[in-house]
C-alpha cells in the first residue's frame, strides 16, 4: 500500500469566477508543477477526482440551493432570485456549469476521504477542497458547496468516524463551524485572524458549540500582524489539546494560505515557515491519536504566485515524508516555465527572506493577547481535564 | 426592534404572601436572578433579586441557623419601585434603561400587568443582530468631518460598487470635528471599496492595507 495520495485533475481548474477574481484555482497547477520539477510526485501518487452526487451534496446543502447552482451555471437564474442564495455577488459570481465545477472540489474531498477510508493510502490531499464558508443554503466567501462539511458528514453517515476538523486558514472557518455546532461527534478547530474587521466576523471564543455540541467547536482567534513564532505557539498548544480532548478517529485538516504577509486579503504576518510547521505537527496528530488517517484539504490563498505554490507543497511534501527537499533554491524549470507569466518577481528559495517585512511595533503585546485567547478557548477543556 | 418581539413570555412571578424560601427555589430551577411579584389582578408590584435575599438573609449560607428568616414573606424584602418596560418600546431604549439604572432585567407590563420579563443578555443578543455582525461581513471604518451628509455620500460610494451592506453604525470620535462611520459588507475582498474611499478622500480607519506598517 502506498502512503499517500494527491487528488488531481486538469478539470478542477474549471472552479473560476472570472481572470481578476481573487480566488484562482492556477495555483493547483503552479503547486503541481512545483513538486513535478522537484521529482516530488509520482505517477502513482495521482487520484483521479469524482465527481459528488446530488445525493452526496444534500448531506449538507439544502436541495433548493443545489437546483439554483445549475440553473446560475445554466445561466437561467434571475438576479433577484441568485441574491438569495449568495450568488451572482461580487464575491462569489454565476459562471458557466458552476456546478459541475463545485461538484468536482466537492467530489476529489470524497475521493481522498475513500482513499483513506478503503485503505490505499493513509494521508490523502485535495488542494482544491477547503471551501469553510459555504452555507447549508448560500455561498459565501467564494465558496460555492461546502467540501469540508460534506467530506465530514459522509464520514460520520456511512464509516461512523468521530471526526476533528482543523482550520488554519486565516479566515474563520464559519461554514464547516454552523454545520456542526450542536454535534459531539464532529469536533471543529478554527485557528484565524480576529473577526473584528476581517471577515467573516465570527470565530470568537466565545463560540463554543451548542447543546450536545457544547464544547465541540473550539476558536482561537489571533490579532492582526501575527507572526509565525506566537501564531504557532497557540496552534501547537491548542491542536494537542484538542486531540487529547476529543479522541478522534481521522483528522481533516484545511490548509489555507492566506496567513501569509505577503496575503492581499488578510493582515497576519505568517512566513512560509509556518506552512512547513503546520502539517508537521498535525502529521503527529494524526499517527498519535488516529492511526494516521489523515485527509487534508487546501482553502484559501491569494498571493498564487509567491506563497501557495510554496506552502501547498510544503504540505504535500509533510504527508509523503519528503520534507528534505523543500530546502535551498526552486528549481530552475520551475521558475522558467511560469516567469512569464507571473505578475510579480517569483521567489527563488523555499524560505522566505529574513527581511520579509518591517518588525511588528506591537510585537509583545499581539502574542500576550493571542495567549489569552488559547487559554480562553481551551478553558472548557482544562476544567474538564483537572475535575 | 420591538421589545415584545425578543422578551419572554413564560414568566416565573410569585405574590408579595410567597416565601423567601419559594423565591429561592424558583430562581434556582428557573436559573433567573429576578422574580417579579403580582396582585391577584396580575399587576406588577414589586421585585424580588437575588441580591436583596441575600442582602436580607445573610444566614442562608449557614443551613442550620436562622431558618425562620427562609419563611418570611417576601413583601419583608421586596423592592416596589420596578424600572419597567412595555411591549412597544424599542430595544435601544430598553438597552439604555438598563444602563442609566445599573439593572440587569426589566419586567414588561402593559397598563401595569405583568406581560413580560427581558434581560441584559437578550438585548445585548438582539444588539449584536442589529449590527449584522451574525452575518459573514467584512467591518470598515471611515472617520469623517462632522457635517451633515456624510452619511449618505459614503453610502452611496457602497452602492456604486456593488456592495451590500448589512449594518451601519454611526459613532462620535474622540475628536469632537469628526465622527466615524461603521460599515458591515457583504464582502471577503473590500480591498476596491477602501480604494475607492479613500481616493475620494475618506480616511479608512483599518483594516489598514498590507505593505503599510502598522
Ligand atoms: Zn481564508
Amino acid at each position: 500500500m502506498r502512503n499517500h495520495a494527491f487528488i488531481y485533475s486538469e478539470d478542477m481548474l474549471k472552479y473560476k469566477f472570472s481572470d481578476d477574481h481573487p480566488f484562482n484555482h492556477l495555483r493547483l497547477q503552479l503547486t503541481k508543477s512545483l513538486l513535478e520539477a522537484e521529482d516530488a510526485l509520482q505517477p502513482d501518487d495521482f487520484v483521479t477526482p469524482r465527481m459528488a452526487s446530488d445525493e452526496e451534496i444534500a448531506l449538507v446543502h439544502d436541495q433548493a440551493y443545489i437546483e439554483a447552482v445549475k440553473k446560475a451555471g445554466r445561466g437561467e437564474l434571475s438576479p433577484g432570485l441568485a441574491n438569495n442564495f449568495g450568488l451572482g455577488t461580487e464575491d462569489t459570481p454565476m459562471f458557466h456549469n458552476m456546478h459541475e465545477a463545485a461538484a468536482l472540489l466537492v467530489g476529489g474531498t470524497l475521493s481522498a476521504v475513500d482513499e483513506v477510508m478503503e485503505g490505499r493510502a493513509t494521508h490523502a490531499l485535495n488542494l482544491g477542497g477547503g471551501l469553510h464558508h459555504g452555507f447549508r443554503g448560500k455561498a459565501s466567501g467564494f465558496c460555492i458547496y461546502n467540501d469540508s462539511s460534506i467530506a465530514i458528514e459522509y464520514l460520520r453517515k456511512v464509516y461512523g468516524m468521530r471526526v476533528l476538523y482543523i482550520d488554519t486558514d486565516a479566515h474563520h472557518g464559519d461554514g464547516v463551524q454552523w454545520a456542526f455546532y450542536e454535534d459531539p461527534d464532529v469536533c471543529t478547530l478554527s485557528i484565524h485572524e480576529t473577526g473584528r474587521y476581517l471577515f467573516p466576523g465570527t470565530g470568537a471564543v466565545n463560540e463554543k458549540g451548542n447543546g450536545q455540541g457544547f464544547g465541540f467547536s473550539i476558536n482561537v482567534p489571533v490579532d492582526a500582524f501575527t507572526e509565525d513564532h506566537s501564531f504557532l505557539e497557540v496552534y501547537e498548544a491548542a491542536i494537542w489539546e484538542v486531540a487529547e480532548f476529543f479522541k478522534p478517529d481521522i483528522i481533516l485538516t484545511q490548509n489555507g494560505a492566506d496567513a501569509h504577509y505577503y496575503d492581499p486579503l488578510t493582515h497576519l504576518s505568517a512566513s512560509i515557515e509556518f506552512f512547513r510547521e503546520v502539517p508537521r505537527i498535525a502529521h503527529e496528530v494524526a499517527h498519535d491519536f488516529c492511526d494516521g488517517r489523515w485527509v487534508a484539504v487546501g482553502g484559501g490563498g491569494y498571493d498564487h504566485w509567491r506563497v501557495v505554490p510554496r506552502a501547498w507543497s510544503l504540505l504535500w511534501l509533510e504527508m509523503s515524508d519528503q520534507r528534505h527537499i523543500a530546502e535551498g533554491s526552486l528549481p530552475e524549470t520551475w521558475l522558467e516555465a511560469w516567469k512569464d507569466q507571473s505578475p510579480i518577481p517569483l521567489p527563488t528559495f523555499w524560505t522566505d527572506p529574513a527581511d520579509l517585512y518591517p518588525p511588528i511595533p506591537r510585537k509583545p503585546e499581539i502574542t500576550e493577547k493571542n495567549k489569552k485567547s488559547l487559554d480562553k478557548a481551551l478553558f472548557h477543556i482544562r476544567n474538564e481535564k483537572n475535575r | 426592534m420591538l421589545i415584545e418581539e425578543i422578551m419572554h413570555k413564560d414568566v416565573a412571578y410569585l405574590t408579595a404572601e410567597n416565601t423567601i424560601e419559594q423565591a429561592m427555589n424558583v430562581m434556582h430551577e428557573r436559573k433567573i436572578r429576578h422574580v417579579p411579584i403580582v396582585n391577584d389582578k396580575h399587576e406588577l408590584i414589586a421585585i424580588v433579586s437575588d441580591r436583596d435575599i441575600r442582602d436580607a438573609s445573610p444566614s442562608i449560607f449557614h443551613a442550620d441557623e436562622h431558618l425562620e428568616d427562609l419563611q418570611k414573606p417576601l413583601s419583608s424584602i421586596m423592592k416596589t419601585n420596578v424600572v419597567t418596560t412595555g411591549p412597544l418600546d424599542f430595544v435601544e431604549d430598553a438597552a439604555s434603561t438598563l444602563y442609566e439604572h445599573d439593572i440587569s432585567s426589566l419586567p414588561v407590563t402593559e397598563d401595569d400587568v405583568l406581560v413580560g420579563m427581558i434581560t441584559e443578555t437578550d438585548i445585548l443578543h438582539t444588539l449584536v443582530k442589529l449590527t449584522g455582525a451574525h452575518q459573514p461581513s467584512s467591518q470598515i471604518e471611515i472617520r469623517v468631518p462632522n457635517i451633515s451628509g456624510q452619511l449618505a455620500d459614503v453610502a452611496a460610494l457602497f452602492k456604486a460598487n456593488n456592495k451590500n451592506v448589512t449594518s451601519v453604525l454611526v459613532y462620535p470620535c474622540e475628536d469632537p470635528e469628526y465622527k466615524i462611520l461603521v460599515f458591515r459588507v457583504q464582502t471577503m475582498d473590500p480591498r476596491r471599496i477602501i480604494e475607492t474611499l479613500e481616493s475620494s478622500g475618506y480616511e479608512v480607519m483599518w483594516p489598514r492595507m498590507p505593505g503599510m506598517s502598522p
